[in-house]
């Protein structure tokens, strides 16, 4: 029993770090109607600026305090809501979450870039109390139950800020104002209040909150990464699911609770063993499937709907314009015939150029590109068709790669049917996951599959009759009869016939019964399931089907690599910065999955090769000088990467503009215009794709 | 003596405490059409979907041509037959009016399924197509077919809400406020698709509505609610006729 209370007393303090993650989260929420994912970023920023602050500028404490978290945290919640958020009130759940995940991948590339921090790592982040030691502020002294100034520190920061918020809210107009804007902002815009510069404060405020708690926790990492930051998001978001989303004092409660545990785990399983090394990093994820799966079986029980809080609907929502007509009905007939003949002329034309133009190493990654491309069908799949948002589709494509490399590597298979055997288990894991997951709203579905993702990471990667350990395993090129694939180009064919084949499938489903039904779900479920349409159903088999396309592009890039290397390729980091990609291209399109696929590889190097033409030149000219010379010599292999994943993030920004996705919007933009041109000559033709639209 | 196609016995539901709905008996027989009228908040609505399974009653039963529908989910309800419209208009965004009855059709006949439409098998047949003309030129939607249901006037969406719900074939429709939103016109317009509808495909109609005079026009038995509690339920004359009635609906003093 005394163990027991010791270790809930040292859970304490961690507990109180996911506490004010959380709190931020949901107050966010609740004003705003954004669950910002970026969160975890911003965390990150403001312990990098501390960093910076305290460890090179050697600033004393409260200022670098106060500038890591007031005044940064402030000023990035108010970047975000005046920039960006304030223009997404009406958008689409889905439109939200994707900007917050392209935030999420940006902020941290930018802190890094902005710092110079590079590859090398940040050692033993500072902590946010004044001394050097930390075990000279015991408490209580003599007691078995010690807490040293740092946790001290953090349990009274998080006091206080419960105090202020229960302040705010119960004796404050701005907080009334913000308990208002929850219920409904039109009827506080009515009342006359500024909702807009009620929602900004909330951010403002839920940003320091960010801010604090990445403060608070760095000290507990060896090094400033900004990965880490992402395990302390989801033990938040977990904190939140106990709240319901809503619900601040069960929040507060949930973090303590999730820090409490953490330690009893670590204190009463057996240390060193396999089974703590693997249970106690996945803590969170496991807690918030778990919270979720969990309250879906109490509600299959009781034979009610499950009490999720809904996406926040906003009421203005229905006086938005009906979404765009897709090109493809209002193009005239004739018109998609060329785009068709346009098409095959695009692709034999990029096949020439790999053949006979492209030096190796652009056509390697135009290939590598096409099996991302493979993953990211899968992800049109899913959450284009499907309607159902997962962030865990690197995951299965990894799941994919390590089922082909063992049955290649154990059993001698031939490459190709191990890659569809291993699609097959990535379609069945997808199966098991789906079951929860396609019965959630947007927000919990994205929450659950990133949790999943990250549990695969932590838990099951490092297993080495799984994985293979630390050392990838190989995976060959496949042989089929006297055909060898070991060659780039013939290579290409394969993943061209494969990306043909799958996308061709893809195609057919979106415009099939499934398509439909799947159409009508995401149209309104209610009124699909007033008709018979089984919500479960259809989203199942999408799910599925996605799992194993991802699972298939996996075993592709595995072979592609001549290993099956989860770090280099299958992190859930690139399944998040993938999804943005192609849902900013087209979340529908099969167009979409390829092109992004090839940018994925292509832009970086695009990048490096812009930036290093001027800055060789300059490098060369002795005349160049001072901080012109320092710029010219400072691109890095790794900047460009970095540089490329911003601009990912920033390119998502577009989709709450354009959820059709990039390229359906352009082509719509010269279909309309062509049609136009072609009118002034054809006058019968305009009117009849007229008709069309 | 005939079954009655829906009997709920003693339905019961509250919101935290407020009793929304207190031991509600119904019965709708086949054929006929049945109003359900009472002041906004009277539980019509939280009626409605106890019935088609958005909500479970804390108590009371509901059985439907002989089936218990207890926990039942709302699509296995619609495939037995039961067919509901919504109060706040509820179309599939980005299908046009034909799509909109034949994915409805689809999910009635569950002609579907994955391998038909990686064979690319999946197009419309003949006969889906005949009975989507035929609920087209039934309820005047046949100038409209291939326009966005979103794009389409409120009335005209509510006409398509009632073709999706007739393509199912259902054995009883709830139709939830028909009438809101619409102009004069297009109230009466309604009310004759209903009459039409009701006799020439014998469809059974539960109607919640607060369009009195539609209501004396069309149904011939009227339960009324108020504060989830019914409070008169008979021939449609007759309640409309009562003191209490009046007093708690129609605001009219005694």
């Amino acid at each position: 029993m005394g163990d027991f209370l010791e270790y809930a007393v040292r859970g304490l303090p961690v507990g109180c770090v996911f506490a004010l993650l959380a709190l931020g989260l949901v107050l966010n929420y609740k004003t705003s109607g954004v669950f910002n994912l970026a969160f975890g970023a911003q965390a990150y920023t403001s312990a990098a600026v501390f960093y910076v602050l305290r460890k090179e500028h050697e600033w004393p404490l409260l200022p670098a305090a106060f500038v890591a978290v007031v005044v940064v945290g402030a000023l990035l919640g108010f970047i975000l809501e005046r920039g960006l958020y304030r223009h997404l009130r009406t958008a689409p759940a889905l439109a939200k979450l994707v900007t917050s995940l392209g935030l999420l991948i940006a902020i941290p590339e930018i802190t890094k870039l902005v710092f110079g921090f590079g590859d090398k790592p940040q050692y033993n982040p500072p902590p946010l109390w004044p001394t050097k030691r930390t075990d000279d502020f015991l408490w209580p002294e003599g007691s078995r139950i010690v807490l040293d100034a740092g946790q001290i520190t953090t349990i009274l920061c998080t006091v206080l800020v419960c105090i202020g918020l229960w302040l705010l809210f119960n004796r404050s107009s701005l907080g009334l104002q913000m308990r208002a804007v929850v219920e409904s902002p039109r009827l506080v815009e009515l009342q006359g209040i500024d909702a807009d510069r009620v929602s900004l404060a909330s951010w403002i405020l839920s940003s320091m909150l960010a801010g604090l708690s990445g403060v608070l926790i760095a000290p507990l990492f060896a090094a400033l990464v900004d990965q880490d930051f992402v395990t302390l998001l989801v033990a938040a978001l977990a904190c939140t699911v106990f709240g319901n989303l809503t619900n601040l004092p069960k929040t507060v409660l949930g973090g303590l609770l999730l820090g409490i545990l953490q330690q009893e785990l670590t204190g009463f399983l057996p240390p060193n063993s396999d089974l703590t090394t693997a249970v106690r990093p996945s803590l969170p994820f496991v807690v918030l499937i778990g919270l979720v799966v969990g309250r879906l079986i109490v509600a299959k029980i009781r034979k009610r709907p499950a009490s999720f809080d809904k996406d926040i609907s906003d009421p203005m929502a229905g006086v938005d314009p009906p979404p765009p007509v897709p090109v493809a009905m209002m193009r005239p007939p004739w018109m998609t015939g060329a785009t068709r003949v346009f098409g095959i002329v695009v692709v034999l034309a990029g096949l020439y150029l790999c053949w006979n133009v492209l030096d190796p190493s652009w056509l390697g990654l135009v290939v590598a590109g096409l099996c991302v491309g493979v993953i990211m069908l899968s992800m049109v799949m899913v959450t284009g068709i499907g309607g159902t948002v997962s962030l865990c589709q690197a995951t299965f494509a990894a799941i994919g790669a390590f089922t082909t490399a063992q049955l290649v590597q154990r059993y001698e298979v031939s490459v190709l049917v191990a890659m569809g055997i291993g699609a097959l288990v990535a379609a069945l894991v997808g199966a098991v996951v789906a079951l929860p997951v396609i019965r959630l709203p947007t927000v919990y579905a994205a929450l659950t599959t990133l949790a999943f993702a990250l549990f695969f990471e932590k838990t099951v990667r490092p297993l080495r009759d799984i994985s293979g350990g630390p050392n990838p395993l190989p995976v060959p090129r496949p042989l089929v009869g006297s055909i060898d694939f070991a060659d780039n180009k013939s290579f290409l064919l394969l993943v061209m016939a494969v990306l043909g084949f799958l996308g061709t499938a893809a195609i057919l489903v979106r415009g099939g019964t499934t398509g439909r039904f799947l159409d009508a779900l995401r149209g309104s479920e209610t009124a699909a399931a007033s008709i018979g349409i089984s919500p479960g159903r259809s989203r199942l088999v999408a799910f599925t089907l996605a799992a194993g396309i991802a699972g298939f592009g996996g075993g592709l890039l595995a072979s592609y690599n001549g290993q099956a290397n989860y770090e280099a390729s299958y992190v859930y980091l690139y399944g998040l910065i993938w999804l943005v990609l192609v849902v900013t291209a087209g979340s529908r399109s099969v167009q979409a999955a390829i092109v992004s696929g090839i940018t994925f590889f292509i832009f970086p190097k695009l990048l490096e090769l812009l930036f290093s033409f001027p800055g060789n030149w300059l490098v060369s000219h002795p005349e160049t000088k001072g901080f012109v010379r320092t710029l010219a010599e400072f691109p890095d292999p790794s900047w460009a990467q970095g540089v490329a994943f911003i601009l990912f993030g920033i390119g998502s920004l577009t989709y709450a503009k354009h959820p059709e996705g990039i390229i359906e919007f352009q082509t719509t933009a010269s279909v309309n215009k062509m049609v136009k041109t072609l009118a002034r000559f054809r006058q019968p033709l305009a009117t009849e794709g007229a008709q069309h639209g | 003596m005939v079954e009655p196609l829906l009997r709920a016995e003693g339905i019961t539901k509250r919101f935290s405490g407020i009793n929304a709905l207190s031991d509600i008996d119904l019965r709708v027989f086949p054929g006929e059409l049945v109003a359900l009228i009472g002041p906004n908040g009277a539980g019509k609505t939280t009626f409605f979907n106890c019935l088609s399974g958005l909500l479970r009653p804390d108590a009371g039963e509901v059985w439907f041509d002989g089936h218990d529908l207890d926990g039942m989910a709302t699509h296995h309800r619609a495939r037995l037959g039961l067919a509901r419209t919504f109060q706040r208009i509820e179309l599939f965004g980005g299908m046009t009016v034909r799509q909109h009855l034949l994915v409805a059709e689809r999910a009635r006949t569950k002609r579907g399924g994955l391998w038909r439409d990686l064979l690319h098998l999946s197009a419309p047949t003949v006969d889906e197509r005949t009975r989507c003309d035929d609920v087209l030129e039934l309820l005047g939607l046949t100038d409209v077919a291939e326009a966005a249901a979103e794009s389409l006037s409120l009335g005209r969406g509510r006409i398509v809400e009632l073709g999706r719900a007739l393509m199912c074939q259902p054995k009883l429709l709830f139709l939830d406020e028909p009438s809101s939103g619409l102009d004069v016109s297009e109230t009466s317009e309604m009310g004759d698709v209903l009459l039409t509808v009701q006799r020439e495909q014998h469809v059974a109609i539960l109607l919640v509505e607060h369009d009195v005079p539609m209501v004396e026009r069309l149904a011939g038995r009227t339960y009324v609610l108020d504060c989830g509690v019914k409070i008169a339920d008979g021939p449609t004359r007759e309640v409309l006729a009562r003191a209490d009635v009046r007093a708690a609906y129609l605001g009219q003093g005694v």
